[in-house]
């Protein structure tokens, strides 16, 4: 029976092929679109978890400054409270960090020979490369010789050593920050891009004493990252410095700390939520085409009802009952949706696949949300189609018999 | 002349197993409501129609020869009186089962054909069968065979608009057949025709009563066509003022 509507319903969609196509294309749309933004969606998403692994989820961020006593927040701007013997402290104290590095940071510009470059110059301890899983691609990084002689060495970044060499080899050669000349000892690994679209690979790094006596003149630090032991630990290692720091500090109890502790892992959490509340909102909207292609639905069903009426008359003359007629047209609203669903399916693989290649963005087509999809056009045949469809059951068969 | 009856109501659980009488039908009426006004399409019918008959009901319009082809076709209920289908009382049954009677037992012509555009000859042929449960398979075999009844076999394929009025009314007449109906009803089947197209359609309709045995009632108001009937039934002012059988 069910089949025999599906053919009746194929046949009568086939009557008028453009009729019925230009109907689909609200739910076409709606279903393309909603696969697209969720795609996109997604592949924001994994790209920033992709990222989160890429620096570890063991990692922590410690910043000077916090809430004052007006309550308003310093932010990492304010008073300078880290000094490198915190993070020396950090790593001799807390049993499951397993190194700590300070970090101080200026952009500057390097000069070599007839090239220059402006560039991040970042003073780190020997420990960084460690916790930042950063390869050394040649020559080698900065060791603790390197920290206590304040040495005028540096490592450069891929894109630096692009900028300032081409294809020559810059290890042995010299660079000039602020006017003091730097041996370059090694070429860093690729990183590619950080989670916020910056360069990794323009970098400069040297020992954070040569940084904070030579290049910024200062006795302050304004970051100290550490890796805790695992993963698991992290939140451990947090307390545990929180409490070595304000006993360092000489912070009494009830003060607020005069430091922050930023857990890297959950910068990139919220902003993986934030990606998938964008996908989220991208696809309600999208949704709302679903809705306009069900009621475009409607009105299409409505005129062909309309326009078949004596068609209803026959079939109620040669034994049609009210629910066969019924169920004819559901049948009819349902298979014009899913149609549309499932080309609006393809045409949203279709344009995702081409914003990968053409914008560039990263998409994730997610299966669940294709099966989802192609229920609700179902769904929306069905509700949509409903109230066409008693219409049509429920003519009386001499009068559409009569019907001009 | 019209044979008498004890007009008896029986429950319409039991089936009168009167051999050969296809149609009883007793004290019809049929009121519509316009308005404030009641109208009285039919007044009291009283009819007996046995199998093999071809009959011609004739009246003006307005004389309550449609109400009651109507009525006859299980399309409409009467508001009174009985009305009975091969012994069975259909005055009184839901939608869904008088549909259930026209799919089985009932068979329509009508003036401007009505059949299914952009589908096939026999496909519109095998319309009735599709709300009954056949297979497609006996489906076609059924369409076939009645085609052929009708001479319509080679143009099984064709569409309404590649036939002539003429042979979209045998069609018409082959999908009326398909279900071995107990009575086809023919509402002005020769409206529509012209005079030679007229004829063949007449008789056809005359081969199958007479070789086929099968029961027909034709709505007319032209006197060459009632002609072709046995038994002329004439309507007025919602009665039967005139039932004559021929010879």
């Amino acid at each position: 029976m069910l089949v025999m509507a599906f053919r009746i319903a194929l046949r009568a969609l086939a009557r008028n092929k453009l009729r019925s196509f230009l109907t689909m294309l609200g739910i076409i749309i709606g279903v393309g679109a909603v696969i697209a933004m969720v795609a996109i969606g997604e592949g924001a998403k994994k790209k920033v978890q992709e990222q989160i692994a890429s620096l570890g989820t063991n990692l922590l961020v410690i910043l000077p400054g916090t809430v004052t006593l007006g309550g308003a927040r310093t932010g990492s701007g304010g008073r300078q409270t880290l000094v490198a013997s915190d993070a020396k402290a950090i790593m001799n104290e807390v049993p499951v960090v397993s190194g700590a590095s300070p970090v101080v940071r200026q952009v500057q510009q390097v000069i070599a020979g007839g090239q220059n470059w402006s560039t991040p110059v970042q003073g780190v301890a020997p420990e960084f490369q460690q916790i930042r899983e950063w390869q050394v691609q040649e020559g080698r990084f900065i060791s603790q010789a390197d920290v206590e002689s304040t040495a005028k060495i540096a490592l450069i970044g891929q894109t630096v050593a692009y900028n300032l060499f081409g294809d020559n080899d810059p290890i042995g050669a010299i660079i000039r920050i602020k006017k003091i000349p730097f041996r370059v000892i090694g070429i860093l690994g690729a990183k590619g891009q950080s989670g916020n679209g910056t360069d990794q690979d323009d970098v400069v790094m040297v020992p954070y004493t040569t940084m904070m006596k030579l290049v910024m003149g200062v006795t302050y630090i304004q970051q100290i990252i550490v890796a805790a032991v695992s993963a698991d630990t992290t939140q451990e290692a947090n307390n545990q410095i929180t409490s070595l720091l304000r006993q360092r500090h000489k912070i009494r109890p009830g003060a607020d700390d005069d430091f922050m502790i930023r857990n890297l892992s959950d910068i990139a959490e919220a902003a993986s939520s934030s990606a998938t509340v964008m996908a989220v909102l991208l696809g309600s909207i999208a949704s709302v085409s679903l809705l306009v292609g069900g009621i475009g639905i409607m009105n299409i069903m409505l005129v062909s009802v309309t326009e078949r009426t004596r068609e209803i008359g026959i079939r109620m003359a040669v034994g049609a009952r009210s629910r066969d007629i019924m169920l004819q047209f559901i049948v009819e609203a349902v298979v014009m949706a899913a149609s549309g669903g499932v080309i609006g399916i393809l045409v949203g693989i279709g344009s995702s696949n081409l914003i990968k290649y053409l914008a560039e963005l990263p998409t994730l087509i997610r299966p669940d949300i294709i099966a989802i999809s192609f229920l609700v056009s179902g769904t929306v045949g069905i509700f949509f189609g409903f109230y066409p469809a008693r219409k049509a059951a429920q003519l009386d068969p001499i009068d559409a018999l009569r019907y001009e | 002349m019209l044979e008498h009856h004890n007009p008896s109501a029986p429950s319409r659980d039991v089936h009168l197993d009167i051999e050969g009488e296809v149609i009883r039908i007793r004290d019809l009426h049929k009121t519509y409501k316009m308005g404030d006004i009641e109208v009285d399409a039919l007044g009291g019918v009283n009819v007996d129609i046995q199998r093999g008959e071809f009959i011609a009901v004739t009246g003006a319009s307005g004389s309550g020869k449609s109400t009651f082809m109507n009525i006859l076709g299980c399309l409409d209920r009467p508001t009174n009186g009985s009305y009975f289908l091969e012994g069975q009382d259909v005055s009184a049954l839901s939608s869904d089962e008088l549909a259930h009677i026209r799919n089985r037992k009932i068979g329509f012509v009508f003036q401007g054909f009505n059949l299914l555009h952009r589908t096939s000859a026999v496909e519109n042929v095998e319309l009735p069968m599709m709300y009954n449960g056949f297979q497609s398979k006996e489906r076609r075999q059924r369409a076939l065979e009645v085609l052929k009844l009708v001479g319509l076999e080679e143009r099984s394929h064709h569409l309404p608009n590649q036939l002539s009025g003429g042979q979209q009314q045998r069609v018409a007449i082959a999908r009326s057949l398909v279900n071995r109906p107990s009575l086809i009803l023919a509402d002005e089947p020769t409206g529509n025709l012209d005079t030679k197209t007229s004829v063949e359609i007449m008789e056809l309709f005359q081969n199958l009563n007479e070789k086929e045995g099968i029961t027909i009632v034709l709505v007319t108001h032209e006197p060459d066509i009632a002609a072709y009937a046995k038994r002329q039934i004439v309507f007025r002012d919602g009665l039967i003022i005139s039932d004559i059988r021929k010879n």
